[in-house]
């Protein structure tokens, strides 16, 4: 048992300690503080965050819907909406090509009404993010909206709380720990998202060119500054996941 | 999308696999020696072709090597061709990494030869087709671009493939050749991923791999570069050093060389040498 603990460890690790064995050191500092790279970092950030704050602002109803509410065809509804989890990710940027872009379903309402062509700009790279990290807040929420029992929402409601002040009084406070981590999930999901992207809202640098994308593309003729760039993401997203790791256990923990 | 980041992990599990059954490695041998017996038993064709050949093309030849694997097949019905397409540059990196290659196909020479410099290669690379550029439009042309002078306004949105890309490099000599600036909107991973998005209808014009355009001949359409501001690059190919079937990565390049495998390349849209 302990043997193939560690042999997951190792599993996990090595292929982190392989870009640190590669990293080129007396160079990293100089990569960097490459305009470019300084800029996907910067898009990366804000797009990630965009990302992550929607996900919790539609995330949240939508766990509470599937959690709470009873009506045919929920596991159905369950499916879908948690479907782009396991869709190829370049598969899910061309389905959104066929519904958000200028000759898709909706799209082309948006382009022939308002002029807008969503693709090739910055809330494309949200919309792409939103789309395939939202899954992990509406599962881990949902999940804990099952584990607490309704039945304080229902006390709260007969001492003469109103739905909102329930909600935000009674039923926040228990699934606290799990909204944290599902935020940091679908944030971790979407500062790393590549494939959807790329395909959705293309590559432009200080537009749509996320990190990841300038790792990727660096990697064809600069393999140098790609492990640079790609360990810079390890260690942003590392320090988030230990950091917050720590506060939402203490906080699971005790709950007040 | 492959990346040669896998290698290392599926060689550790592999590792692993190993290290957890002492008899887990035989099966793979005795299939072989199975296949020897076979090449006995069949008389006269002591170069009788088998097993699995791993060609790592360029995705501008997708459709014509996808097409050439057929007809190989047809002559050597005990080989078969697995491929692996992505951008040339992409390709080099995972071979250098490791990945199991027996033939490379690059679309450009440059990838071709950063390989054979690594001395990746085990045979002189040959080149095999030429390909030009075009500028791919919706179909039928609507917007009735005839040049790539047409292409320089912000009332289009035009897209190219990024420098790192060798249509992304062409496309740049192109347009530095015609004298043309454009401010596209995407510079996309590969030609293909341009295609994607002007079959889609999200981009108006792009430029890309002439036999790409024909590959997406009934989705899109295609606006000829004139040949004086037009770049030509080769298709280099050549056995990997380490290739496991040397015997089958040379027959492959042989069959694309010979008569029949450039009549596939020129369906295709390439020009052959």
């Amino acid at each position: 048992m302990l043997a193939l603990a560690a042999l997951t460890v190792v599993f996990f690790a090595l292929p982190l300690v392989g870009l640190l064995w590669r990293a080129p050191w007396s160079r990293a500092a100089q990569y960097l503080t490459d305009d470019d790279a300084l800029q996907a970092l910067r898009l990366s950030l804000v797009c990630s965050l965009w990302a992550t704050l929607l996900s919790v602002l539609f995330g949240v109803p939508l766990a509470w819907l599937l959690a709470r509410v009873q009506f045919p065809g929920r596991s159905l509804v369950r499916s879908l909406c948690t479907l782009s989890m396991v869709l190829p990710p370049v598969v899910g940027g061309v389905a959104l090509l066929f519904a958000l872009g200028r000759k898709g379903i909706v799209g082309q309402w948006l382009y022939r009404w308002f002029d807008y062509q969503l693709p090739f700009t910055t809330a494309a790279v949200v919309v792409a993010q939103t789309f395939v990290a939202m899954p992990f807040l509406v599962i881990t929420v949902e999940a804990a909206l099952r584990q607490t029992d309704d039945a304080t929402d229902d006390a709260a409601r007969t001492l003469g709380a109103g739905p909102w002040y329930t909600f935000r009084r009674v039923t926040l406070p228990e699934i606290r720990p799990a909204l944290i981590a599902g935020a940091v999930l679908s944030w971790a999901r979407a500062l790393g998202e590549f494939g959807a992207t790329i395909t959705f809202a293309g590559n432009f640098p200080g537009t749509t060119q996320t990190m990841p994308l300038a790792v990727y593309l660096a990697r064809e003729t600069n393999p140098e500054q790609s492990i640079v760039l790609a360990l810079l993401m390890i260690v942003i997203s590392f320090s988030v996941l230990v950091a917050l790791r720590d506060r939402w256990f203490t906080t699971a923990g005790r709950q007040r | 999308m492959r990346r040669p980041e896998l290698t290392p992990i599926i060689a550790m599990l592999a590792l692993a696999a190993c290290a957890a059954c002492t008899t887990g490695t035989t099966g793979t041998n005795e299939a072989d020696v199975a296949d020897d017996a076979d090449v006995a038993d069949h008389t006269g064709q002591p170069d009788r072709i088998t097993g699995e050949i791993v060609v790592f093309a360029a995705s501008s030849l997708t459709e014509a090597f996808t097409a050439m694997a057929e007809s190989f097949r047809a002559e050597h019905p005990d080989a078969e061709v697995v491929f692996n397409f992505a951008s040339s540059s992409d390709l080099v990196g995972q071979i250098d990494e490791g990945a199991p290659a027996d033939v490379f196909a690059a679309a450009a020479d440059e990838p071709m030869t950063r390989l054979t410099t690594a001395g990746f290669t085990a045979t002189d690379p040959v080149v095999i087709a030429r390909n030009t550029l075009a500028i791919i439009v919706a179909e039928g042309n609507p917007l009735g671009i005839t040049t790539l002078a047409d292409l320089a306004t912000d009332d289009l949105v035009v897209i190219v493939c990024a420098i790192e890309a060798p249509c992304g490099q062409g496309a740049a000599q192109v347009l530095d050749k015609a004298g043309v600036t454009l401010t596209p909107r995407s510079y996309e991973q590969n030609a293909k991923s341009v295609v994607t998005k002007v079959t889609a209808g999200e981009a108006d014009a792009g430029i890309v791999f002439a036999s790409d355009v024909r590959a997406a001949a009934n989705a899109a359409s295609g606006v000829t570069i004139p040949a004086e501001v037009n770049v030509t690059n080769n298709y280099p190919i050549a056995v990997t050093s380490s290739a496991r079937n040397s015997a089958g990565a040379r027959a492959f390049i042989d069959f694309v060389l010979s008569a029949a495998g450039r009549a596939i390349l020129t369906e295709y849209g390439l020009l052959t040498p």
